[in-house]
């Protein structure tokens, strides 16, 4: 009886082995929570499959891929020509897949300022390279017109740690202030000139929250879920607009009209007049052609599903969810995975 | 040297090494006759094969740290060969950490893990010898047992927690009540001036301190405490006080232990990565005001590591880890030498 059972049990496991796929990706950890949602839910409804995700950082996710440790990374830059030509040589073609958007937002802690300020790019700029230095600056009083600013020292706070934060928060400041391009540039860590790093959204809230006359940038989840005040932004139409989950997909919606074939575009200081500025898609790097057939299809089936269902219960995590435009797109683009 | 009679002493409980009196060599003329103890052991098992393969093993596992050791050194410098070959001797001697344009330097991160350990030294050591003494021979009885537990659970706790009690409680007291008197007072030195947000070198190293201290204290305890206890009484005997007693019979013997906890303690506040990065400001700067922002190896590459693309900036990260490497190395070598430079003149008058 023992043996029958253990032998049963044994054949099962066997069998299941046989069937279940197992996925394994790495990578951003910007969309952890929604994509851990989305791999559950999928599991759920398709029992034999299961995707497992480790937020282990963009870079990460774009080496693992490359070197094939994993079935598909995560990222939440899109990979450069020289690295698409490295995991090319490897040989694994990478197609960029965007699934969410996600902004980033000012933070700020003047004392006796309740209303939401207003940021030119200019200004951001500005306090980080070190040259707006007080908050009643006349650039930040002609931007806020009837904010009474105190005379008070302004303390930079930026991420310390390397992140997609960092990257969508300089590639913005890049764009628009040619100044800011040729000292600091944009990247996932860049060299401020002046201020403090902290790690992480909670380091830099934290930091900006304890200190009078701090100005600090977190992802616009964080501060919507941890009801912190945020700064509205002017973007590429001159209109000042508080990001949130309708102005970030009509960021997205904006630069859709331009979107290259491979999908990797920036969209900050996308056109349109309600357009938030720091926004930016996040992608699935997904390699065009898996030896292992069955996976493959697993995956187009997940990708599919992802536009179908998934896309639909973004906005309850306070992720954008794409625009119409780009996930017919992706759906075409989703058929050459093989 | 006058050893006492090793029959009548009461032997201490811990003996320091090489301190305990040779026992008296067994008298030979006996023939030597196996005990029962040994006849009961020999039928067990064979004592030579077994005695062999252990010492085998000690060998092996003593020789296991040498292996570790290369190891460790081959990868970080086989993996940061890019940026050796970018930048050679440069890497050590400049300030520059670019990643957007390929340019790294480690100095500012050398000097920010430098300065934070030895700042962090100088506040826990004597703080840390204070409370050793007195736990050994000032302490009421009952209170010695609480002391001795609240040391150890204070090196239990994880350097996380460190950092958010660092971050939530004492970067404000720094910046709004320990600041503003430091600068009063010593801002002249220019060690302290204005603007403190709290979050800088300073609050750094108080926390580093406060980490480092229960190792420093518990291992210097201990060693005092394995000083025998007829060093003091002769002491006392002598006609000493009781801080001569310490100072003659405790430290003097304990000396060599004590800076080894000290070592031990050093290598800590070196390595402390997720502490110091939250409340050190992660700025790399050097300058001599306490009050700045500043960086150190083991943050840097905490904080840059995971997202790091591209080949020579990954690379100039594993050579900073290379720089922790080697910087740990030399300190502790310049810490063995001044234990030997010290120990050398007066061995004959301690041993």
């Amino acid at each position: 009886m023992r043996l029958r059972l253990l032998s049963a049990a044994v054949i099962a496991m066997i069998a299941t082995g046989a069937w279940a796929q197992n996925l394994n990706g790495a990578g951003a950890t910007f969309p952890n929570p929604i994509y851990s949602r989305w791999f559950a839910e999928y599991a759920q409804q398709h029992p034999n499959v299961h995707i497992n995700y480790q937020s282990v950082g963009s870079g990460a996710g774009i080496q693992q891929v490359t070197q094939k440790t994993v079935d598909f990374g995560a990222s939440d830059g899109p990979m450069t020509d020289q690295q698409l030509a490295t995991a090319k040589n490897n040989g694994v073609d990478i197609i960029h897949i965007p699934t969410v958007l996600g902004a980033v937002v000012p933070v700020y802690n003047v004392p006796g300022v309740s209303q939401d300020l207003h940021f030119a790019p200019e200004v951001i700029a500005g306090i980080y390279l070190g040259k707006i230095t007080m908050w009643d600056d006349g650039n930040l009083q002609h931007d806020n017109p009837g904010v009474k600013l105190p005379h008070q020292r302004i303390l930079p706070v930026y991420r310390s740690d390397g992140s997609g934060t960092n990257y969508i928060w300089t590639d913005f400041l890049s764009k628009v202030v040619p100044e800011f391009q040729q000292r600091i540039g944009k990247g996932t860590s860049v060299k401020w000139p002046t201020g403090i790093g902290q790690k992480g959204n909670e380091g830099v809230a934290g930091m900006v929250r304890s200190t009078k006359g701090a100005f600090g940038y977190v992802e616009l989840i964080y501060a919507l879920q941890n009801h912190m005040q945020f700064g509205l932004v002017r973007n590429a139409s001159f209109k000042y607009v508080k990001a949130s989950v309708a102005s970030v997909t009509a960021a997205a919606a904006g630069a859709a009209k331009n979107m290259p074939a491979d999908y990797r575009v920036s969209i900050t200081n996308a056109p349109g007049a309600d357009a938030y500025p720091i926004s930016s898609f996040t992608w699935l790097l997904i390699p065009q052609h898996w030896d292992d057939q069955a996976k493959g299809k697993v995956m187009v089936d997940f990708l599919n599903w992802m536009l179908d269902h998934g896309e639909g219960e973004v906005s309850a995590l306070d992720y954008a969810p794409l625009p119409k435009t780009v996930a017919d797109k992706v759906r075409v683009t989703i058929r050459q995975i093989h | 040297m006058t050893q006492p009679n090793p029959v009548t002493l009461p032997t201490p409980t811990v003996a320091p090494a090489g301190k305990t009196p040779e026992q008296p060599p067994p008298d030979a003329s006996k023939p030597i006759q196996p005990s029962e103890i040994r006849k009961f052991l020999q039928e067990r098992s064979s004592g030579r094969v077994v005695d062999g393969s252990f010492g085998g093993l000690m060998l092996v596992s003593a020789l296991s740290i040498f292996v570790i050791v290369a190891l460790i050194l081959w990868v970080l410098v086989h993996d940061s060969q890019a940026s050796i070959h970018a930048f050679g001797w440069r890497f050590f001697k400049t300030s520059n950490w670019d990643p957007v344009n390929g340019s790294f330097g480690a100095l500012p991160f050398i000097y920010g893990t430098l300065v934070s350990s030895f700042l962090a030294l100088l506040m826990a050591v004597p703080l840390s010898l204070c409370v050793a003494i007195f736990v050994i021979d000032i302490c009421p009885p009952m209170l010695r047992g609480v002391i001795a537990y609240l040391t150890e659970l204070l090196a239990a706790i994880p350097s996380v927690v460190y950092g958010l009690w660092a971050l939530v409680v004492l970067v404000p007291i720094m910046r709004d009540h320990v600041g503003p008197v430091l600068e009063r007072w010593f801002g002249w030195t220019g060690l302290f001036a204005e603007p403190n947000f709290g979050v800088n070198m300073f609050t750094a190293s108080v926390v580093l301190a406060i980490m480092i201290f229960p190792i420093i204290c518990s291992i210097s305890r201990d060693v005092m405490k394995a000083v025998p206890i007829h060093q003091r009484e002769a002491a006392l005997a002598l006609g000493a006080t009781r801080w001569e007693m310490l100072r003659i019979a405790v430290l003097r013997n304990a000396r060599i232990g004590i800076v080894g906890a000290v070592i031990l303690g050093l290598g800590r506040a070196l390595g402390e990565t997720i502490a110091v990065t939250m409340v050190i400001g992660n700025h790399p700067d050097i300058v001599k005001n306490l009050f700045n922002p500043a960086y150190t190896l083991a943050s840097v590459i905490a904080n840059e590591f995971t997202e790091a693309t591209g080949d020579l900036y990954i690379s100039a990260l594993i050579e900073i880890g290379l720089a922790l490497f080697l910087v740990t190395i030399v300190v502790n070598a310049i810490a063995r030498l001044l234990v030997w430079a010290v120990t050398r003149g007066s061995s004959t008058r301690t041993a």
